[in-house]
């Protein structure tokens, strides 16, 4: 056993603190080349990661870099720094520590370069963007250990790809390199370990306490929720009164939209002026970095926010945990939960809030999934291909190097270890010369072989490289300002989609606030205050979740039920509605429901195959009906519905489900849908074909930039074995689309279909109209919508009168 | 049977030659611009069908074609403005990444859809045709050949652009600006201009249908003037509601918004 250095037990002692046990394991393992610590919130994890580090520093005679730090948030970064120095400082340790994110100032990055300190604390970005340039050797010389916070967060995005290819580099720099983990509680530890370790390298892992069940139930308010709706307005005063009973709480929405009608509604009815922030990723960092400051000193006694606050940061105080709406992964609503009760051995506290009945069935599922132990979560597959293609040009911007080293030392890195020569040949020829079937860059290759060693032909795109850095996909936003004669105070963000779509006096809520559209300038949407009561929704990002199959097959069987002990009177008796107007959905059947709703013809398909299964029928049918003159015009998945709207009604669904006609011209209208073009910009942007930032501003108006659509559209005409349609086609295999899954439904049913044309939506059917992620449909419905419209407004203006109408009896024809 | 489609399981078998599109047809090196069109022989099938949005502008009937394209009969004139070839090679050379070469043939073969259709006496490119002056001498021998065909018969004029202010090595005349009728062509719209066309802002015009935003390139129409849509496939859109196209058109202007069907509507400000 390592003992700790006298002034470490003397510093425990006058704190009043034991060493954990899982502490003085790590202290013990610390010479390992890999080791993963899973340990529950609250468990002093950080300190644990970084104990080998304090002692090791104490002696005072480390040059240079000696540990990383890697977190999935700036702000988690900025925390444990506040959170190391006090004991560094009170042991009078001789360690600087120093952070660098997005937010460091250019000098102090600049000197950190050139004087690096004992540790850095950083982000996954920042790391890569480090390792670009020509000094990285210099900088992370003598670097012994990296620690990697929550990376049960990073191990399931891109980032965490893109962390492990950089951690492979620095391996390769410092080949004595100690790596520690540091995870939430997980479904699966071993595949954390063999994502983090260098291959094949051991991981071993450390079990902590997990410490005392959470105590989680549902809500229980006198008013019965709503059969739809996703504001959770009813459960206000319930959850007003629970606020007043705690401490502080955290009130968790899925969405920003969600968070902000929440937020709006709970003020309005805030009688007693209780202190409430609102935080989420949409907001003004300043705003943002507002309401945490008020969160550490204590002042306020909720914040309702988003994922923004799903990790880390250690707010002390929180006692309680609301989520609002079905929580729809019992593994994100574990660690939600682990956000109360900071202190060890205490059991975290959690309310859940269905906004809907729907969701009263999934809260109860996932209470009980909770009680069970049961966590969920999807294998990751092999590392992603667009995230080495970024990997590739980084290593180019840091200078000359040799194509089999770099694939020795990328096939390190553990989820790539099955990648095979030619699959990096592939990207490495795509960062070269666009990898196209045409031939046409041997003038302007990105990347030139000189010597056998690859690197930039033209050493000016180094700069273009690194301002395009990172996996973080966000949609196109803009900038929302108060309008004021020069540069009023900035709110937010909204999606450009959003904006587009605002018309003048139009109102939206931003930070709690509702405002006025006023106009566009410059790329930023200009409001104004505004005082009405009801606005109309900002459509922030909604981050789509995925009810886990878990979750998925426990509302299935409940369906089955004939009686529901289990759920609330209300909810019960609306499960018995449903039967009643329309039916459940049986196994080995197939539900759908018609019926007329918001001016479309609405058709609902309750084949409970999972939300990739589900989308990938939506896809499907809307080509089909595209084809039978229905004229759709998009549609939305769940996990256990598919939802269908267009001009025309589904009379009879047998042929639809046709599966030789499913098949029939699928290609193209699959190659042509928006889902796809969705998955190709997301990847495109970080294989590096499109720049989201040019050294050009975006200012000038949008004129000079072009759709990624139509690089997708291009590529698909012309060169549809390029590599970056390839990689597209993965993407949507590993998480939009589950063809599989629908042919096995199609076979299980057997043409078994229960269609119910109703005259109104049903009680099952009625949540579906709130999901986000509606995927249009654009056909021939499209252009009869447009020529309507258009009509209706040349007729308003008065125009109609003075321009010829494109009329039957054209004034001209070819030849006539 | 199985549902999986061909289409995201293996690619290979579909290859096609670098020449073809996906419909198997030859594009490019082998183009066959029938002579006898250019001198106004009819198109049987398209005698009933109407062209496009018919409009005028200082007493001259035009046509916005559902291209993007001004057709004006009277003179036999077909006007394309911003087709910004080369526009990858351009990119590639300055050191920014290396988009899909592809941009060139497909804008051709779009512009030799419409000289099929229309059979114009003469072509007016109004600027930025090409996306530098260093793209259009750059051009691969087969795209060029592909241009000097679609000029055989016909009469070629070349406005210039703020992207490509010179002359290019390519059959045609260059021009600054070119008057006919009533109507005088410029690259970009001049504040008291009358009658003029013109392109350079790459209007697009959205409108809200329902729930969606549907968004179009645009020809925009006043009193006054016309302005073009970009024509070249890689090209982006200025929205109708942004400075300087609000201030540049009147209180009467309308969007025809390009597409299958054309359609006019007020122009969203």
């Amino acid at each position: 056993m390592q003992s700790l250095p006298p002034q470490f037990t003397r510093w425990f002692a006058s704190k009043g603190w034991t060493v954990h046990s899982h502490q003085q394991e790590m202290l013990n393992r610390s010479d390992a080349p890999a080791l993963l610590l899973i340990a529950p919130t609250g468990g002093g994890k950080t300190l644990s990661g970084f104990l080998p580090t304090l002692t090791d520093l104490a002696h005072g005679d480390h040059d240079g870099m000696h540990t990383l730090y890697i977190s999935p948030l700036k702000a988690l970064a900025a925390d444990i720094k506040r959170n190391l120095t006090t004991p560094v400082t009170e042991m009078r340790l001789p360690i600087r520590i120093e952070d660098r994110t997005g937010d460091t100032s250019q000098t102090r990055k600049r000197r950190q370069r050139a004087d690096p300190p004992h540790i850095l604390l950083t982000t996954p970005e920042s790391l890569a963007l480090l390792t670009s340039y020509e000094d990285a050797p210099r900088m992370f010389k003598g670097l012994k250990r990296v620690v990697i916070d929550e990376i049960h967060a990073l191990a399931e995005s891109k980032r965490g790809d893109q962390l492990m290819l950089a951690l492979a580099r620095l391996q390769t720099l410092c080949p004595d390199l100690k790596r520690v983990g540091l995870s939430a509680t997980v479904e699966d530890p071993a595949a954390i370990a063999r994502f983090m370790a260098r291959h094949p390298d051991p991981c071993p892992i450390l079990l902590a306490d997990p410490g005392p069940p959470p105590d989680v139930q549902m809500l229980r308010t006198s008013e019965a929720p709503p059969w739809a709706g996703g504001g959770a307005a009813y459960a206000i005063p319930a959850v007003l009164d629970q606020i007043r009973q705690h401490n502080t709480t955290l009130i968790f929405h899925n969405t920003r939209a969600q968070a902000e009608i929440f937020f709006h509604n709970l003020w309005l009815a805030n009688d007693d002026s209780l202190p409430i922030g609102i935080h989420h990723g949409s907001l003004d960092r300043t705003q943002r970095e507002r309401v945490e400051a008020a969160m550490v000193r204590g002042e306020l006694r909720a914040i309702v926010c988003t994922g923004s606050l799903d990790l880390g940061i250690d707010w002390g105080d929180v006692d309680l945990v609301i989520q609002i709406g079905a929580p729809k992964n019992v593994k994100r609503l574990v660690q939600r939960i682990g956000r109360a009760n900071h202190r060890y051995n205490a059991p975290s506290k959690a309310l859940l809030v269905p906004a809907n009945r729907f969701e009263v069935v999934e809260c109860v599922a996932a209470v009980e999934a909770v009680l069970d132990g049961e966590l969920d979560g999807e294998p990751r597959g092999p590392g992603p291909r667009d995230v080495l293609c970024q990997h590739i040009l980084i290593t180019a911007c840091a200078g000359p190097f040799d194509a089999d080293t770099l694939f020795t030392e990328v096939t390190s890195a553990g989820a790539y270890a099955s990648l095979t020569r030619p699959e990096f040949d592939a990207c490495l020829d795509f960062c070269a010369t666009g990898g196209y079937a045409l031939r046409a860059y041997d003038k302007w290759q990105r990347l030139v072989q000189r010597d056998g060693f690859w690197s930039l032909r033209d050493p000016r795109s180094s700069q273009r490289i690194r301002m395009n850095i990172g996996t973080i996909q966000d949609t196109d936003t803009l900038k929302v300002r108060m309008k004021r004669n020069r540069g009023g105070k900035p709110l937010g963000e909204i999606e450009e989609d959003f904006a587009a779509s605002l018309t003048h006096g139009d109102t939206f809520l931003i930070g709690g606030q509702i405002v006025k559209y006023e106009g566009l300038r410059e790329m930023t949407v200009e409001v104004s205050r505004d005082a009405v009561k009801k606005p109309r929704i900002a459509s922030f990002m909604g981050a789509k979740f995925a009810t886990s199959t878990q979750l998925s097959a426990r509302v299935q069987r409940m369906f089955t039920q004939d009686s529901w002990p289990e759920l609330p009177d209300h909810t019960a008796e609306w499960l018995a509605l449903q039967r009643e107007v329309s039916q459940l959905p049986q196994p080995g059947r197939l539900l759908i429901e018609s019926f007329p709703h918001d001016g479309h013809a609405q058709t609902v398909f309750y084949g409970f195959a999972g939300r990739n299964g589900q989308q990938t029928l939506g896809l499907l049918l809307t080509k089909r009906m595209e084809d039978l003159g229905l004229h759709p015009l998009g549609f939305v998945a769940t996990d256990y519905a598919t939802l269908i709207w267009g001009l025309d009604p589904v009379t009879d669904p047998a042929p639809l489900l046709d599966p030789m006609a499913l098949q029939d011209g699928l290609d193209t209208w699959l190659a042509g849908n928006a889902m796809m073009k969705r998955t190709f910009r997301a990847s495109a942007t970080i294989a590096g074909l499109i720049e989201r930032n040019t050294p050009q501003a975006r200012k000038s108006g949008r004129q000079a930039t072009f759709s990624s659509d139509i690089l997708y559209d291009t590529l698909t005409k012309y060169d549809p074995d390029h590599l970056m349609l390839d990689i597209t086609r993965q993407e949507a295999l590993r998480g939009l689309v589950d063809f599989a899954r629908i042919q096995e439904m199609l076979e299980r049913i057997d043409g078994r279909i229960d269609h119910r044309v109703l005259r109104k939506v049903s009680p099952l059917a009625a949540p579906l109209f709130l999901e986000v992620g509606r995927v249009p449909v654009k056909g021939a419905a499209e252009e009869r919508l447009l020529a309507k419209e258009a009509a209706r407004l040349m007729e308003a203006s008065g125009l109609a009168n003075l321009t010829p109408p494109p009329s039957d009896t054209p004034r001209w024809r070819v030849g006539g | 049977m199985s549902l999986i489609p061909a289409w995201l399981i293996a690619r290979k078998q579909l290859r096609l030659h670098p020449f073809e599109n996906t419909h198997g047809t030859p594009v490019s090196g082998q183009i066959d611009v029938s002579i006898a069109l250019a001198v106004g022989a009819t198109i049987p099938h398209e005698r009933s069908m109407n062209l496009g949005f018919d409009f005028s502008l200082s007493g001259a009937n035009l046509t916005a074609l559902g291209s993007g394209a001004l057709w004006w009969a009277e003179h036999r004139l077909l006007c394309v403005s911003d087709l910004h070839l080369g526009k990858s090679e351009r990119i590639a050379r300055r050191g920014g990444t290396t988009l899909p070469p592809y941009e060139t043939r497909d804008t051709l073969t779009k512009l030799t859809h419409d000289l099929e259709r229309c059979a114009p006496q003469t072509v007016v490119a109004l600027g930025d045709s090409f996306d530098d002056l260093g793209a259009a001498n750059a051009l691969p021998a087969d795209e060029r050949n592909w241009i000097t065909k679609l000029q055989a018969g016909r009469r070629w004029i070349w406005i210039e652009g703020n992207h490509d202010p010179g002359s290019v090595k390519l059959g045609g005349t260059h021009m600054v600006e070119l008057k006919l009728g009533a109507l005088s062509f410029r690259h970009i719209a001049t504040p008291a201009a009358q009658g003029e066309v013109s392109g350079h802002y790459h209007p697009k015009a959205a409108l809200n249908v329902g729930r969606r935003s549907i968004s179009r390139p645009a020809f925009l129409y006043d009193e006054a003037r016309l302005i073009l849509p970009a024509y070249g496939t890689y090209t982006g859109g200025l929205r109708t509601d942004s400075e300087p196209i609000r201030s540049l058109m009147s209180a009467k202007a309308c969007a025809i918004l390009t597409g299958p069907h054309p359609t006019a509507v007020p122009m969203p400000r």
